[in-house]
């Protein structure tokens, strides 16, 4: 009786993990199909032109110029949004804050903030900057409302980075008289610092990657310049891609693929980056 | 007159009292050991005198405690006291900066600017935690980069770079292997001419060794407080007999 337990059991171990490589794999198969139709359609297409053409009715002549700057310009504004308040909320709420239930209750609100599709954003977006506070469809609107959408991740990475910091150091850095202040800002963020970093360039990464909440406060324009200020439209990588992918032209398909292979690399940057420090960071703290 | 003193001391974790109406008294330039099982109140005993227990939510703390006759609850600023009365923890806890930040982080935060004095502190301080020879080649290595032993002197480096008058060491020897902790021995030897120590250790040769006067608790209790000596070759309480000895702890 046991034996034939035990050997029923070592073949439910062999089929499960037979199984679970098969869909791995299938994934995995899924992932390199749709890397080699971008890359086989679009790396022709990228050379230096492409970065520094504006868009244009002509496929060939079409370049992601302003589709780069309105993204960098977009980034630039939500990071000097999102980033303060981020952090500092994070902060105060690990290391401030005290534990009862109003905490616990901000703490689930803020984690299932995190969770909301992106799209919901937009509309809060669209509601709040774009008509309330009369900015149009303009970059600081768009800042503000990714501002918004990845400020939970940030509070989420930097109190999770707080919360890794082993509570000797702070029993350390009090033993010597130090304030609260001084033990928060010389001791706890700097040892946090490679967490909370991880958690802000996944962030970045993510609102990278965002269309949904952009096209709903309309940043589906044609834009044919460079934007000069925060007031002005503006269009990104992403926007640009989805808008080229809607054209009938087979040559504005591969414009797009191009568009998608340089997204796909800096993302793939930004996570190389990431990792990177969480590993050197997980290194240096380790006790 | 006492250095440090404790006056009818008693203790609350919650509900569970920790510390039963402890009276003790420590000698200038002495080393006093703690010892006794684990739970019985030594170390909380100990942390009461740099008021790190006030960092533990939900602590009652009565009676009096003393330092140079001073109320230390009362009578001084909190970071005040605890320039004055450093400590030495059980695991080593350096920063993860360098060793050199590590040592002048106590300056620094007590507003010191000037390079030289900071300098010349370090040094002096690595030098009386016997680490001078060992790091003045690698100060701005991290701290991490130190064995276990290293990291332990490099904290009670820390520590006396604010010139505390009372070192208070919360079993700085029992995450260390034996010649770390012999060296630690060595030091705490040294120190006790210019410094009070005050040592938690569960350890008794090691308490047997290093300290003049010895103290055991018992859940709570202070059961017998003599010279060092006195305690381990004649103790008056039955208990003490028995926990020196070995037959229970």
């Amino acid at each position: 009786m046991n034996t034939r337990n035990y050997s029923r059991g070592k073949l439910t171990d062999k089929v499960f993990k037979y199984t679970a490589l098969t869909f791995t794999l299938f994934a995995l198969a899924i992932l390199v199909i749709l890397l080699v139709d971008i890359f086989s359609k679009g790396l022709a297409r990228i050379n230096w032109d492409f970065f520094r053409n504006l868009p244009s009715r002509h496929a060939n002549r079409s370049g992601i110029m302003t589709a780069m700057a309105g993204m960098l310009s977009l980034l630039f504004f939500t990071i000097i949004i999102a980033l303060p308040i981020g952090i500092l909320a994070g902060v105060y709420l690990q290391e401030y804050g005290k534990k009862n239930r109003f905490a616990s209750f901000i703490e689930i609100n803020i984690a299932n903030l995190a969770g909301v599709p992106s799209v919901i954003y937009g509309i809060l977006g669209l509601t709040l900057f774009v008509r309330i506070l009369h900015m149009g469809n303009s970059l600081i609107a768009g800042a503000f409302t990714l501002a918004l959408l990845i400020m939970p991740i940030i509070i989420v990475a930097t109190r999770e980075a707080i919360k890794a910091v082993p509570n000797s150091l702070r029993e350390a850095s009090y033993g010597m008289g130090a304030t609260k202040w001084q033990t928060t800002s010389k001791v706890v963020i700097p040892s946090a610092l490679g967490g909370i970093l991880t958690g802000i360039i996944l962030a970045i990464s993510r609102a990278i990657g965002e269309t949904a909440p952009l096209l709903v406060i309309g940043a589906l324009v044609y834009v044919p310049f460079i934007p000069e200020g925060p007031n002005d439209q503006f269009t990104t990588l992403p926007i640009q891609i989805f808008n080229w992918t809607s054209r009938p032209q087979a040559d504005f398909i591969i414009n797009a693929a191009a568009g998608i292979i340089v997204l796909l690399l800096i993302t793939f940057l930004l996570n190389g980056i990431a990792i990177y420090i969480r590993n050197k960071w997980y290194k240096k703290i380790k006790y | 007159m006492y250095k440090l003193e404790a006056k009818n001391a008693n203790l609350w974790y919650g509900k569970k009292q920790a510390l039963k109406d402890i009276s003790i008294g420590v000698e200038a330039n002495s080393v006093t050991a703690f010892i006794g099982p684990s739970g019985c109140g030594k170390s909380t005993l100990l942390r009461c005198f740099n008021r790190m227990n006030d960092l533990i939510e939900d602590t009652k703390i009565r009676g009096e405690f003393l330092l140079d006759k001073e109320n230390i609850y009362t009578d001084m600023d909190i970071y005040e006291l605890r320039k004055r009365i450093g400590m030495v923890f059980q695991k080593p806890n350096p920063f993860p900066k360098s060793i050199f930040d590590n040592v002048a982080y106590g300056l620094r935060i007590i507003g010191e600017k000037n390079k030289t004095v900071i300098r010349d502190k370090v040094e002096l301080s690595l030098k009386h935690s016997a680490l001078w020879d060992e790091v003045s080649g690698i100060l701005n290595k991290s701290a991490l980069s130190l064995s276990g032993g290293q990291q332990q002197r490099l904290c009670i480096a820390r520590t006396l770079a604010i010139d505390p008058t009372v070192v208070l060491m919360d079993e700085p020897a029992s995450a260390l292997d034996p010649i770390s902790s012999a060296k630690i021995e060595d030091l705490i030897y040294e120190l006790k001419k210019e410094f009070t120590i005050v040592i938690v250790t569960h350890n008794m040769q090691q308490a047997a060794r290093v300290s003049n006067k010895t103290a055991f608790f018992y859940l709570g209790e202070l059961i017998e407080f003599d010279d060092t000596k006195k305690m381990f070759t004649n103790p008056q309480n039955e208990r003490t007999q028995n926990y020196v000895t070995g037959r229970f702890g």
